[in-house]
């Protein structure tokens, strides 16, 4: 018996156990989404999340242990984003049509997201670690880590913000659209994007093949776009 | 099929390159998605086993995100005392800025249209390059 458990116990941190639990669970959570007829609070990145990290507290499992199983899956997440470049091609012609539009809509956008919340969290008192970490939030998390650290903020810290607005994003971005009556697929999409990068993207997907496309083009740009001013915004407030 | 994996790595590394060697504050994905739109753009279609390759990966791209989203356990104690700002600025900036991104597009694409639909005179539409946009005119 004490045999099985000491076995047991080893296998948890092996790579195997990270990689196939993360699997496991997201499937089962992917399951219940899809059968709730994609309830935006049955996100199952936000489900199968909370099911992990509740899994990991309970088992004294570390993250660290986990991610070493947890990496594959983390991995493709590069060669993902590369293959947004199809759906983008697809809508070449549309993009092509809004140039100024989406130019303008997207500097716009970045500038919001990274001032309404950097502002909201400053007002309500958040530690200046807080208010450095959390100005990067809307941009892919790749990108918005080197932001956090060119403008001092704590990457790993970022990076929970940036999941954090993903999974907000796509639980709230079609119902805000809705309140305000957007309709136009390609507007919904880049403003899910430029909100939600990739898990907006992902939602986007869903719905229709152009809002996604428009999605990946608003998560790409601002990438661009907040890469490129907010050093220089933060320079002038702190 | 495999080839393609190969072209998104490829193109993946190219822009991990890119990004080394010109400091360009973008990640190298970021960079290999704009290098593999330009060679779509320039071969002007699709190969089948890309459009095969991209829509398998992007149909489970939410999967992809849930190893990083776990990483919330490393900063559980910061997260539990400052909760209210983080939960105030996360959900306020999220409606504010799908509001103003999707309120500007909105508002310049119908200025677009307008614009174009008031130009009179076929010839005048004919020598402005917006009436080459099969959408716009009508």
């Amino acid at each position: 018996m004490s045999n099985v458990r000491q076995a047991l116990l080893q296998l948890t941190s092996a790579p195997l156990a990270g990689l196939s639990l993360t699997l496991g669970v997201y499937a089962g959570c992917h399951w219940i989404y899809r059968r709730s007829g994609l309830k935006p609070i049955l996100n199952p990145v936000f489900s199968a999340a909370l099911i992990l990290v509740v899994l990991l507290l309970v088992s004294g499992v570390e993250y660290e242990a986990y991610f070493r199983g947890a990496q594959f899956i983390d991995f493709l997440l590069g060669p993902a984003v590369v293959a947004l470049a199809v759906p983008l091609f697809t809508v070449f012609d549309k993009m092509r049509e809004a140039t100024l539009p989406i130019a303008v809509a997207v500097l716009t956008g970045a500038i919001t997201a990274a001032g309404s919340a950097v502002g909201i969290a400053w007002l309500c008192g958040a530690s200046a670690e807080t208010v450095r970490s959390i100005a990067s939030k809307s941009v892919t998390a790749p990108v918005a880590m080197s932001i956090a650290h060119d403008i001092g903020g704590v990457p790993s810290l970022t990076a929970v913000f940036v999941i954090l607005t993903g999974m907000l994003g796509a639980a709230v971005a079609t119902w805000t659209l809705d309140l305000v009556g957007i309709e136009d697929p390609k507007t919904r999409g880049l403003a899910i994007g430029v909100t939600a990068h990739g898990q907006g993207t992902a939602l986007a997907l869903q719905v229709d093949a152009t809002s996604g496309a428009f999605a990946g083009l608003g998560m790409g740009l601002t990438a661009l776009a907040s890469a490129a001013l907010l050093p220089t915004l933060a320079k002038l407030l702190w | 099929m495999l080839e393609f994996v190969l072209l998104l790595l490829a193109c993946q590394f190219l822009g991990e390159l890119v990004r080394a060697l010109t400091n360009v504050p973008l990640s190298g994905s970021v960079i290999g998605m704009a290098l593999l739109f330009f060679g779509l753009v320039v071969i002007r279609s699709i190969p089948a086993g890309l459009q095969q390759v991209s829509s398998t990966i992007l149909q489970h791209l939410s999967l992809l995100f849930v190893p990083a989203a776990v990483g919330v356990t490393l900063h559980l104690s910061l997260l539990r005392d400052e909760w209210l700002a983080i939960t105030a600025a996360l959900v306020g900036s999220t409606v504010v800025t799908v509001i103003v991104t999707g309120a500007v597009m909105r508002l310049l694409c119908g200025a677009q249209k307008l614009r174009i639909k008031n130009r009179p005179g076929s010839l005048a539409q004919i020598s402005d390059p917006h009436t080459l946009r099969p959408e716009v005119s009508q």
